[in-house]
């Protein structure tokens, strides 16, 4: 650690930190474009553009005659960097009114708007009036820039932060600068659009509205959307996520930065996997064969192939408790109960120690791990060929669930062991309680034959399967974008995940269902639920304190596992 | 040494029937100083180019000799030594005929200076357009492997050396050092941030020397003749400025622009402006009288009548409020044209040839253009001056806005004429006239 002072503020640097970080942890923003953390510094916006001096051994204080960048200039003891000079204002008003000349100032139909590095820095460090007096330099818009990506070209400022991602995140290189001077433009070459499967990532790097999401393009204000840390369900990196939803609505998935998990991306996979929340075929209502006569059976109509009741919960969840304790009591040991990797570790918890403590001769078994392909590494090279190890920025794993680690821990501790379901043989027990949670296909041949025709089947999913349509109990569960939880990821890596809207319909949070189920008291508290875990089973005590924060903590057995970004 | 009594050195082959031949270079002495240096230490070499004072003929004027000690010294893996025959400053044309006329002298400058440096590859980057150089070159180069005097075990030495020539694509800005060398390596010419320097890491992330064309002409004579020959030429250190490393040597002065007698003239460093004109250009054209010079190719911005008997050495025009010498080549624009066409040609070609890499540079020379544009159809306003003085004091690396220097060169030539010719601005833009001149063709 070096002591540096910004604006007269001292503050402990890392000696490995430029300006612009160093000025971060003195609580002051240099405000930069072209600059970012996980990209090369090409230092070529100028808008970071500080004064920076040292203090000699006398103690006297000598400041460069130049303005420096803030991202090229590195720290050492006793460096001074001054933000706030008539020079340095003087600068930075110069070049927002340089990257303003021939910026359309659309706003009002820019899909940036409101989360726009050219309003905010303007706003802040800018000036109100421009004195260009000629025609700005129109461009062409460019739509065919990628499936995901629309191109507005004469909003762009032209840092390049794009390309660079292209060339060392993604390693494809389709994005490049074309022309000279205050020509140019962002393009790909004809027939060679951007379509990776990291390319949905330009969008978030654009400090402007020049690359845009067309999947989200006009769907919304951006200070409509509210935000929820999340964690990405579609593979074992478990991506940081944030998700931005308004009126129960999920319109769009963003990384969060997560030096532990994956840094500061994601895959399009995941970034645009979130629509099936939406999707109108997702099980919407419990369901009961055979209800017992006195359950008020008024049947829905939106529904009709659904046994649901006006007031379903209480009735289902009370038959459903009736019928697991006396399956259990006719066959203790023919009781399987079937974990998803895509439920949350506090779901399996509640789960496991509800049927656990009904008999203990009952048996705990772990569902189907989707697995597809093999892991997806970036940067890819010129020929499409993998990285070397070691080199690594961006995995797409080929797991394709969040949780088997977490699940794996929990069915150890109260298991003994990993018993995978699928490897049970042809209708192997009398009575299952199945839980899925996947989008599509998690219900796969050999499960649904291990399951056949038992006497009893409970099946908690979002989505109808053969397993759902002959079951005798039919919890409607919700989706991630629907739950409080953790998740561990492949690196042992415990993240927290939030409920950012409520589940369709009648369907509720799995936490909810299984809380009830266990005639558990009160509501469930998914920080409360951790810590108990946490004491009482010794693999997951990390998770002990209840609070991960926002980048999570790490189990102890990986503790040698080195952070995603870190290694790369 | 006086002007008059001045025998061309770089140019004393220039005219020769053959010159460009081996045989004929041979006959006159070449390739002896090759020989000679093969015998030296490289250190030795470089000691001697350093104890010449020669500095670079590139435009910036930085001691050789200092440059190439800047290699690390125990590198392991080769070095690269560039040549810069990106030779695109308006109205200089040196390396040209250096080259066209007598590629030799030239190449044995390279092979000497890559034998001190240690570069076991050198790369010639040359500009486009100069077709009839790439030719005279090859053909040269061709000569010297035929004849041990490239390749492996050179003249016997067990130095191994090769040549590779390599043609720009026509742009300003591959004549920036590290624009060149990122040229060279197949990518887009914008500039590198410093450090890390060349020396430590250029070409192929190698280190690497970039010297200019002139430059290495000098070093077989300096290897011939001596360091003190060499000081024997030009004007000496000021002993009061501990910084001033002096002008020394021959030097190529281009004159061209409104002048009688256009050309190439080789004068040891430090003649006036004014002499240039009158000695050895013919004086201005058409009786009439210069109004303004550009001192040494068009980024230097202006010198004005009053100021022509500044000496054209390292220091001169940075007396007068030129950025400085440049690269010699004085263009000359009589009194009968407007200074308000010739800034706005200059900042035509500058907003042309910018990279686009830096803000400032990228719009505000393209925003300059436009304001010129906008003048010179009579709808200026006297507040559109102090504008573009305000964007030429904010772009640059003088006051520390952009990567390389080209912007300096952008902001030079508005910053002087309009400091230099401010009444005449005021007076067109008072008047609301428009400009019949055209622009001038092939500004690029």
């Amino acid at each position: 650690m070096v002591k540096v002072k910004v604006n007269d503020i001292e503050v402990d640097a890392d000696p490995k930190d430029n300006c612009i970080l160093a000025a971060r942890k003195a609580g002051i923003e240099i405000p930069h474009y072209c600059w970012h953390e996980s990209l090369s510094v090409v230092a070529s916006c100028r808008m970071c553009l500080v004064e920076v001096g040292e203090t000699k051994p006398d103690g006297t204080v000598a400041m460069g005659p130049k303005l420096v960048p803030g991202c090229q200039t590195p720290i050492k003891e006793g460096t001074i960097i001054r933000t706030d000079s008539s020079k340095v204002k003087t600068s930075q008003q110069m070049t927002l009114e340089l990257l303003l000349l021939n910026h359309p100032l659309d706003c009002s139909i820019c899909d940036q708007a409101g989360e726009c590095y050219l309003q905010d820095y303007t706003y802040k460090y800018g000036k109100a009036h421009s004195r260009l007096d000629e025609p700005k330099i129109q461009r062409e818009d460019k739509y065919h820039i990628g499936e995901q990506i629309a191109l507005f070209t004469d909003r762009c400022v032209m840092c390049t932060r794009c390309v660079r991602f292209t060339r060392e995140i993604s390693g494809t290189a389709e994005l490049q600068v074309v022309a000279r001077g205050s020509h140019e433009e962002i393009d790909v070459f004809p027939e060679t659009p951007c379509n990776n499967k990291l390319a949905g990532n330009v969008v978030d790097l654009c400090p402007v509205g020049a690359l845009c999401s067309k999947d989200f393009l006009y769907k919304k204000r951006v200070w409509w959307l509210k935000h929820a840390d999340s964690v990405c369900t579609g593979c074992s990196t478990g991506c940081s996520i944030q998700v931005d939803q308004n009126d129960n609505k999920v319109y769009r998935l963003r990384p969060r930065e997560n030096p532990q998990a994956q840094g500061h991306f994601m895959c399009d996979e995941g970034r645009f996997g979130f629509k099936y929340i939406h999707d109108e075929r997702r099980i919407k209502y419990p369901r009961l064969k055979n209800p017992p006569s006195n359950a008020n059976a008024t049947v829905r109509s939106t529904a009709p192939s659904d046994l649901s009741f006006a007031d379903p919960w209480p009735t289902v969840l009370a038959e459903a408790r009736k019928r697991i304790h006396s399956a259990i009591q006719n066959d203790p040991s023919g009781f399987v109960v079937v974990l998803s990797p895509f439920m949350t570790l506090e779901e399996a918890y509640l789960l496991a120690s509800y049927i656990k403590g009904i008999d203990a001769r009952t048996k705990l078994t772990l569902g189907p791990v989707p697995v597809v392909g093999s892991d997806d590494l970036y940067p890819k090279g010129p020929k499409g060929e993998s990285p070397a190890a070691g080199k690594v920025k961006f995995t797409i794993r080929a797991e394709k669930c969040p949780n088997r680690t977490g699940i794996e821990a929990i069915l150890r501790h109260f298991e003994g062991s990993v018993i995978h379901a699928e490897s049970l043989g042809k209708s192997s027990a009398s009575a299952w309680f199945v839980v899925g949670g996947s989008s599509s296909g998690w219900v796969n041949e050999k499960i649904d034959q291990a399951v056949g025709t038992p006497s009893l089947l409970i099946v908690q999913d979002i989505f109808p399967s053969p397993l759902s349509e002959r079951a005798d109990v039919v919890f409607a569960a919700g989706s991630f974008a629907e739950r409080d939880g953790t998740y561990v990821n492949h690196a042992g890596l415990a993240q927290s995940t939030h409920a950012s809207i409520r589940p369709p319909e009648e369907a509720r949070a799995d936490g909810r269902i299984l809380m009830d189920l266990a005639g558990r008291a009160g509501l469930f508290n998914a920080m409360a639920l951790r810590k108990e875990i946490g004491t009482k089973i010794p693999e997951l005590s990390a998770i002990a304190t209840g609070d991960l924060g926002e980048h999570g903590v790490r189990l102890a057995k990986f503790a040698n596992h080195t952070a995603a970004a870190k290694s790369s | 040494m006086s002007p008059t009594e001045f025998k061309p050195v770089l140019l004393g082959r220039v005219g020769k029937p053959d010159s460009q031949s081996l045989a004929t270079y041979r006959a006159d002495g070449g390739y002896e100083a090759l020989a000679k240096s093969l015998k030296m230490a490289n250190t030795e070499v470089i000691d001697l180019v350093k104890n010449s004072g020669l500095r670079g003929r590139g435009g910036a004027g930085f001691p050789t000799g200092l440059k190439w000690t800047f290699l690390p010294k125990d590198v392991q893996g080769p070095i690269y030594l560039c040549i810069n025959g990106d030779e695109s400053e308006p109205g200089t044309f040196n390396n040209r005929v250096l080259i066209e006329e007598d590629p030799h002298q030239v190449l044995e400058g390279i092979v000497i200076s890559s034998f001190a440096t240690r570069a076991t590859t050198a790369y010639f980057y040359l500009r486009y357009e100069y077709g009839r150089c790439y030719r005279a070159l090859q053909k040269a180069v061709d000569e010297m492997y035929a004849n041990n005097l490239l390749g492996k075990n050179i003249l016997g030495s067990g130095y191994d050396l090769d040549i590779y020539l390599h043609r720009g694509a026509c742009a300003y800005i591959c004549g920036e050092e590290t624009g060149l060398i990122e040229s060279l390596e197949g990518k887009r010419a914008w500039p590198r941030i410093k450090p890390p320097f060349p020396a430590i890491e250029g070409a192929f992330r190698r280190p690497t020397v970039v010297n200019n064309v002139e430059t290495m002409a000098c070093i077989p004579h300096i290897i011939n003749h001596g360091a003190e020959w060499f000081q024997s030429m030009g004007i000496p250190k000021d002993p009061n400025n501990p910084r001033d490393a002096g002008s020394y040597g021959p030097k190529l002065y281009c004159i061209s622009g409104h002048v009688n007698k256009p050309g190439l003239v080789e004068l040891p460093m430090g003649i006036s402006a004014r002499d240039l004109i009158d000695q050895h250009a013919g004086g201005v054209w058409k009786g009439r009288k210069a109004k303004a010079v550009i001192p040494g190719g068009l980024s230097m911005g202006f010198m004005t009548n009053a100021e022509l008997d500044t000496p054209l050495d390292f220091n001169g025009p940075g007396r007068v409020g030129c950025l400085g010498l440049g690269t010699a080549a004085v263009v000359v624009i009589d009194d009968q044209t407007s200074m308000v066409d010739v800034l706005y040609n200059a900042c035509r070609f500058f907003a042309h040839e910018s990279c686009g890499q830096c803000t400032p540079c990228r719009e505000g020379t393209a925003w300059s253009t436009k304001i010129l544009e906008r003048i010179r159809e009579g709808k200026g306003k006297l507040s559109d001056i102090d504008l573009l003085m305000e964007i030429a004091n904010s772009i640059g690396t003088i006051p520390g806005t952009t990567i390389c220097g080209l912007a300096d060169g952008a902001a030079w030539p508005i910053k002087t004429a309009i400091n230099k010719f401010r009444g005449e601005f005021e007076e067109y833009i008072k008047s609301g006239r428009r400009s019949e001149s055209l622009a001038l063709a092939g500004a690029h």
